[in-house]
């Protein structure tokens, strides 16, 4: 297990237990955080899970993936350097701590 | 309003109560399903569930979250009845009172009349998605009936995972009712490159227990039969309370039925074509999710405008993510540019894009096919580059 904060649009964080294996997205929909999406199931079809990884995880986190670029380009919120769609990192061991921050708006 | 029911508890009934309590909706929320357990998405059944086994990825939300939500969830229960005089649902020995009604009811698949098609499997429901996988668990022959989307899915993940594969489309050509000829033909030659024979024009006359027959004669030996011949609405419940049900249930711009407590959403609502006017029927989890946020907004008063979004699908098939932008008419012509990307066209009217493994093309489609329409000549003008128009 590795522990994921998200902190909302306003605030508010939320610290969760993670499966390694899973992802950003999924944990979030498990443990009940609001403020992600989701809604194609990470199928890379919708920009619903956008998140933006904290400063000091973006190294861990890595770059984005193929396509990503292009499904964030019709996120709801504004997109930055550090926006990522959140179905696409996945949780390892060294993402243990990890802080991603959500943006107002999903949809 | 105090009380909304809504029958259907697939992704777009748990999306209009997710919806309606994100705009702020005080009252009651029952959503009832036929199926047991929580909302699961379908999508994955027939991609990477088959592939990976992993159910608790299927599912939408914990249970927690209906607790969170004050989202009553009636599983496992069967509508029988409503009655839109006293606005209540009757279910077995339950009755459910609603100010409003949504119905999100769905599809179920279509059994054609071929004699023996009850020895052949379905892939519709996670149970069986999950007798699906365990069957592969062993070397199979295995036939599909049906090359659309879910046929082709499973036929893609089976020959993958080193099974013989057939698919046997009664049309000319493959997934014809969502796709151009030329994407039609991109798919066969991948199909057939990595070896499942393909029977075009050919429709199944009898299933046995040791295989299925073709119209033309040929016999295919198969250990497991997989009908995936399409869907047909669930509109028996409207069509008993008198709702008009024309191929779904019929609604208008906003989603509601000639009875104004009555809204329908998702897979089982003909609605007007935002682009042509002409009434359709989407089954997609984009369409069944707008449908529940247009339905919430109205209710809750935030919004009234006419449904508007922009149609998308996707399939994974192999390596290839078939990505649809727009809705094509069956008669739509087509171009397809150098890299494969096919555009149709209603008229001088780009109606669709579809793209493999183009996610740029396919987004900057939705968007832009989202505003004013794009005319061939301009797309032409602009070398079929949708960023250019």
């Amino acid at each position: 297990m590795v522990k994921v904060t998200y902190v909302a649009a306003d605030g508010t964080r939320t610290e969760v237990d993670a499966a390694v294996g899973s992802n950003v997205m999924q944990t979030a929909l498990d443990n009940d955080v609001d403020g992600i999406v989701g809604e194609c199931g990470g199928a890379m079809m919708c920009a619903t899970c956008h998140c933006y990884v904290d400063e000091g995880w973006t190294e861990a986190t890595g770059t984005r993936r193929d396509g990503e670029d292009d499904m964030l380009d019709c996120a709801a919120d504004e997109v930055k350097p550090v926006s990522r769609l959140s179905c696409q990192i996945k949780l390892t061991e060294e993402l243990d701590g990890l802080v991603v921050h959500l943006p107002e708006e999903q949809v | 309003m105090r009380d909304v029911v809504i029958i259907g508890a697939g992704q777009g009934g748990l999306q209009a109560a997710m919806s309606l309590r994100q705009d702020g909706f005080e009252g009651t929320i029952t959503l009832i399903g036929a199926e047991p357990g929580l909302p699961y998405q379908r999508p994955p059944l027939s991609k990477a569930y088959l592939k990976s086994g992993d159910a608790g990825a299927l599912q939408l939300r914990p249970e927690s979250f209906f607790e969170s939500k004050q989202i009553t969830l009636v599983e496992g229960t069967w509508v029988d009845s409503i009655d839109r005089e006293a606005r209540r649902v009757h279910a077995a020995d339950r009755v459910f009172s609603y100010d409003h009604l949504i119905l999100a009811t769905g599809t179920r698949n279509l059994r054609p009349p071929i004699p023996g098609a009850e020895l052949a499997l379905d892939l519709r429901t996670r149970e069986d998605a999950a007798r699906l996988r365990a069957a592969l668990d062993r070397p199979m022959r295995c036939a599909v009936i049906g090359g659309g989307f879910i046929g082709l899915e499973f036929a893609a993940v089976a020959r993958a995972l080193g099974h013989e594969v057939t698919v046997a489309e009664a049309a000319p050509r493959l997934m014809a009712r969502a796709v151009s000829p030329e994407t039609s033909a991109r798919f066969l030659a991948m199909h057939r490159d990595m070896g499942t024979r393909v029977h075009l024009g050919d429709p199944v006359c009898e299933v046995r227990e040791d295989g299925i027959s073709l119209a033309s004669g040929t016999r295919i030996e198969a250990d497991l039969v997989l009908m995936a011949a399409g869907v047909i609405p669930n509109t028996e419940l409207a069509t008993a309370a008198g709702l008009a049900v024309d191929n779904g249930v019929v609604v208008d711009a906003q989603l509601l039925t000639t009875d104004p407590a009555i809204s329908v959403l998702g897979d089982c609502a003909v609605f007007p074509d935002p682009a042509t006017g002409r009434p359709v029927r989407l089954e997609s989890v984009q369409a069944a999710t707008d449908h529940a946020r247009l339905i919430s907004k109205r209710l809750t008063g935030k919004a009234d405008a006419p449904y508007a979004a922009v149609p998308w699908f996707w399939s994974d098939q192999a390596d290839c993510k078939l990505q649809i932008a727009g809705l094509a008419g069956a008669g739509d012509c087509s171009v397809t540019r150098e890299d494969g990307a096919t555009f149709r066209f209603a008229g001088e009217r780009l109606s669709a894009v579809e793209t493999v493994n183009d996610a740029r093309t396919h987004m900057q489609s939705r968007k832009r096919l989202a505003g004013a329409p794009v005319l061939r000549s301009a797309l032409e003008a602009a070398g079929f580059d949708m960023a250019g128009v």
